[in-house]
């Protein structure tokens, strides 16, 4: 048996887990990331699954990945380019099509074709929610003060949370009116959100879609509207809520990271699952993994979501009671499915013309909120949506590394998926089924699709909880609705990164600010672990 | 508008008077505006500007929006709509208005044609049928979006009128400073306002686009003795500058558009003061520009008289003649060197201790020269915003 001592030890190489152990490296601290799989990357990860093709098989494209860590963890040295989209479209049962494009002007048109007054209104929505974005974006990086805590730390954290909301100029250039509409923005539901901009249908669910990506609930769920904020905060190259392709796939981000990791003396243990930590006296000190290795540390850091921390590798009679209920009820439910697609060729569409920027970035196919919503009742009913909402693209059209010359790589993400089908759970023969069923869609609105498919990985909720270890597959470790955000979020009184087991952490998506390939969980529970270590370090970030 | 037209190889439009703009744009320099493709200048702006003040400059203001209000309330619409009283208004009569939002701050400024009491048609430089449509909750009028179905041509200076003459205008020389009127032009009908963005005698055109060539050459036909030119934006920038004229987005943030609600700003901080009737019963943002009024103003965009002749472009105004000893107290929002005045000019917000006439700030001026910047502390006397008013501009009958 190998017993060796380190200063931190990160259970999983997720981006999170990379990101806390890039900037506890940096300080000079001895650390070690132990990885059940032969590589790291958790959810960030772009593998050859086809012979010739490079599938992002579970998140698929940037653009909330925090520049400071970008900078600070040099991932441009270590090999990461990320590509800005060009445009995104919906495509219509009529045979038009609804695009957004980086020309102002021409977006303009493409809505007016449905309504001027939308084509208008969109400037409107987009000067509301880029309002909201500006004040939401210093929060992500702190970590969230406690509201029933006396300490000084916290007195001052909410302090300043107060001045910030309060300030009427160059602070948080916030007005009375704003504060108004950031509590609304946090809690209504899409639906009414975007109703109070936009009379056209298609407008209304092309911009829905990132309301219910990853998320357990419909348009018409209040707090849906937060979940489309959490997906505009990010940024490529300062344009505020532009999305990007990371060249050579999602994984680039999680191997530049695991290489500036590298750089800094850190060291990475693949091919180890982690069976316990070890527990003396409330105070963590080790791992065991499953070969029977133990492994020392004075700090332990989960990148593995809250449920699966404490209901799998913590031993439930290390807890307290009221942590270990509220653990249990964290809501963490799978709704969404991937396929992963080589295509023998470009696909052509029915109404998106080859060659139009509109079809190189994410396109859909639901016609109205109400078709949305209805695929959000099958999923309540315990069934695949009937009409599912995708949000889909095909990277290898701008990424000239994902796919053989001539052929294309499509990522099609699906929402809604349960992870437990009413009619007596999953099978194989119906993950083909729901495999089909998609295909079958996007098929209709192409001429050549259903020709031209190689090969297609076919993931429910399942696949992707066996694969990456997250909870039902929830791609944001848990959902991102008010009763679990900020303070709360994993739990009431340890949103500061820390749990009831000294020296023990948290750092992946369950904590404050939330999913997404962001860093910023990560990259706030190094700087409380460094903090507790009476550790400095200057960079962009901490 | 179809989809034929949507085409992301054409991501700006043309506007009807393409043939002739694109064939006189040597320079091949260009400026989107409002999703068209708009001469920036056709091969100098020296001539340009020379033209719109010796002579006549024609400019293609096709992409200004224009909306169309009609209905029994047209006109209630429009007096909840701007801050001014316009109850008196005759038909064909031009008014120049600014609206604001429920806390009085400016959303753009227009100026609004009356048809007859149930016909007006507003003109101005951001997109409105949003707030337009708001505004009209209640009232029995219809807003129609007609910026694609009119062309339009600005013909300004001083031969303007002379020229409209000689191609037989009838009676032109007696349409008086912001009216209107139906006129023809060479068999061609066209409608002819006497209002622009010059500060000089001149017309604003509105034709059919079918039409646009033909009342384009028009224009140009008399050029073998007076030398009208096609003039571009950069020409059209400098002329509004010497008229005190200003725009929104450039001088000041539009209300609609601000993304920071401290940019956004009332019309007395704008020295619009003079267009807010707080007499009238009701308009939108009433009740805040009362409580703006009684507060009184902690800045206001002033006209300023820079010493030297370099343009104070984008620069930051400062209290006092020592810089060491100075405290920022405003900025420049345009700026140039005025051919026909001789005069180093600009226009710029400076707070309350400074900006009455006679006040004295100081410009930081980033001139470059070579590679290198000239950092140059420039006095400026707060001067009246309008620092080019020829009389010709209203004289009845006009100069021909």
């Amino acid at each position: 048996m190998n017993k060796t001592n380190y200063d931190v030890a990160i259970i999983g190489g997720g981006h999170n887990g990379l990101t806390t152990a890039c900037y506890l490296a940096k300080a000079g601290l001895k650390v070690v990331i132990v990885e059940r799989h032969e590589y790291v990357g958790g959810a960030a990860v772009s593998r050859e699954l086809h012979p010739g093709w490079t599938y992002s098989n579970c998140s698929y494209v940037c653009s909330l990945l925090r520049p400071e860590i970008f900078r600070d963890l040099e991932l441009a040295k270590h090999g990461l380019q990320i590509i800005p989209y060009e445009g995104s479209a919906s495509m219509l049962d009529d045979g038009r099509f609804y695009a957004h494009y980086q020309d102002h002007d021409l977006t303009y048109r493409s809505i007016a074709q449905f309504s001027k007054k939308d084509a208008e209104a969109y400037d409107r929505f987009g000067k509301d929610v880029m309002r909201q974005c500006k004040i939401i974006k210093p929060l992500l990086k702190i970590t969230p003060p406690d509201p029933t805590s006396f300490a000084p730390k916290d007195i001052m954290g909410l302090f300043e949370f107060a001045k910030y909301f309060a300030a009427k100029d160059e602070l948080g250039g916030l007005g009375e009116k704003e504060i108004y509409d950031t509590i609304r923005f946090w809690t209504m539901s899409v639906r009414d959100y975007l109703e109070e901009y936009f009379e056209s249908d298609i407008v209304k669910v092309h911009l829905a879609g990132s309301a219910i990506i990853g998320t357990a609930l419909g348009p018409y769920s209040p707090g849906s509207a937060y979940v489309l904020l959490h997906h505009y905060m990010g940024e490529v190259d300062g344009t505020v809520g532009a999305w990007g392709y990371a060249r050579g796939g999602m994984g680039s981000i999680t191997k530049a990271m695991a290489s500036s990791f590298k750089a800094n003396n850190g060291k990475i243990i693949a091919g180890s699952p982690v069976t316990k930590i070890l527990i003396k006296n409330n105070k963590s000190y080790g791992l065991v993994l499953e070969n029977g290795d133990e492994i020392y540390a004075n700090k332990i850091v989960s990148n593995l979501d809250v449920k699966r921390t404490f209901l799998k590798v913590v031993e439930e009679k290390e807890l307290p009671g009221d942590f270990y209920k509220a653990v249990k009820n964290f809501k963490i439910r799978g709704s969404s499915g991937k396929l992963n697609i080589a295509l023998d060729d470009l696909p052509i569409w029915k109404s998106i013309p080859v060659g139009d920027p509109a079809g190189t970035g994410d396109l859909h196919i639901t016609q109205c909120i109400e078709e949305m919503e209805g695929a959000y009742d099958d999923w309540k009913d315990g069934k695949w949506s009937k009409f599912p909402y995708v949000d889909m693209c095909i990277p290898s059209i701008n990424d000239p590394t994902m796919a053989p010359q001539g052929k294309h790589y499509m990522s099609v993400f699906v929402q809604y998926v349960p992870y437990n089908l009413a009619d007596g759970g999953w099978t194989e023969e119906k993950r083909l089924e729901f495999g089909k069923h998609v295909m079958g869609r996007i098929g209709s609105y192409s001429k050549n699709f259903n020709d031209i498919i190689n090969h297609a990985e076919i993931r429910t909720p399942k696949e992707i909880e066996a694969e990456v270890g997250l909870t039902e597959g929830n791609i944001f470790q848990g959902e991102l609705t008010m009763d679990q955000l900020m303070f709360n979020r994993p739990v009431p009184g340890y949103a500061q990164y820390k749990t009831p087991i000294k020296n023990l952490y948290m750092c992946g998506s369950s904590t404050h600010p939330g999913g997404g390939v962001m860093g910023a969980p990560g990259a706030n529970a190094a700087r409380e672990i460094l903090k507790d270590l009476n550790k400095k370090i200057s960079t962009h970030y901490i | 508008m179809n989809s034929s037209e949507i085409s992301y190889k054409k991501p700006l439009l043309e506007t009807p008077f393409h043939k002739r703009t694109s064939e006189n744009c040597y320079s091949n320099n260009w400026y989107r505006w409002a999703g068209y493709k708009v001469v920036n200048e056709y091969s100098s702006i020296e001539l340009e500007y020379t033209a719109v003040r010796n002579t006549a400059g024609v400019f293609d203001i096709t992409p200004m929006h224009k909306y169309d209000i009609k209905g029994e309330d047209a006109k209630k619409f429009i007096n909840k709509l701007i801050t001014k009283d316009i109850s008196n208004i005759q038909s064909n009569q031009v008014a120049y208005g600014i609206w604001c939002n429920e806390d009085g701050m400016v959303i753009d400024d227009g100026t609004i044609f009356c048809f007859n009491e149930n016909h007006f048609r507003i003109f101005c430089a951001e997109r409105n049928l949003n707030w337009f449509s708001d505004t009209a909750t209640g009232f029995k009028v219809i807003i129609e979006d007609i910026s694609t179905s009119i062309a339009a041509l600005a013909f300004q200076g001083p031969l303007s009128c002379k020229i409209l003459n000689l191609l037989k205008v009838n009676n032109i020389e007696n349409l008086k400073p912001f009216h209107f009127d139906n006129y023809n032009i060479e068999n061609h009908n066209v409608t002819i306002s006497r209002t622009g963005f010059s500060g000089d005698l001149g017309y604003e055109i509105w034709c059919d686009p079918s039409q646009a060539i033909d009342v384009w050459d028009s224009l140009f036909k008399f050029n073998r003795d007076y030398k009208v030119l096609a003039a571009g934006m950069n020409a059209l920038e400098m002329v509004r500058i010497e008229a005190g004229f200003i725009q929104p987005n450039v001088d000041f943030m539009s209300a609609e558009q601000a993304l920071r609600p401290n940019r956004m700003r009332n019309p007395y901080e704008l020295g619009l003061g003079w267009l807010v009737n707080l007499e009238k019963k009701y308009f939108t943002g009433k009740q805040a520009l009362i409580r703006h009024k009684e507060k009184g103003l902690e800045k206001k965009l002033v006209g300023l008289d820079v010493e030297g002749d370099k343009p104070a472009v984008g620069s930051v105004l400062y209290d006092n003649s020592k810089k060491n000893q100075a405290k920022e107290i405003g900025i420049v929002t345009a700026a140039m060197w005025s051919p026909v005045l001789k005069s180093n000019i600009a226009i710029g917000f400076v707070n309350k201790e400074h900006y009455k006439l006679g006040s004295n700030v100081y410009a930081e001026i980033y001139h470059p020269e070579e590679l290198d910047y000239r950092k140059i502390w420039a006095e400026c006397k707060v001067v009246k915003r309008q620092f080019f008013n020829n009389p010709r501009r209203n004289a009845v009958p006009a100069f021909k």
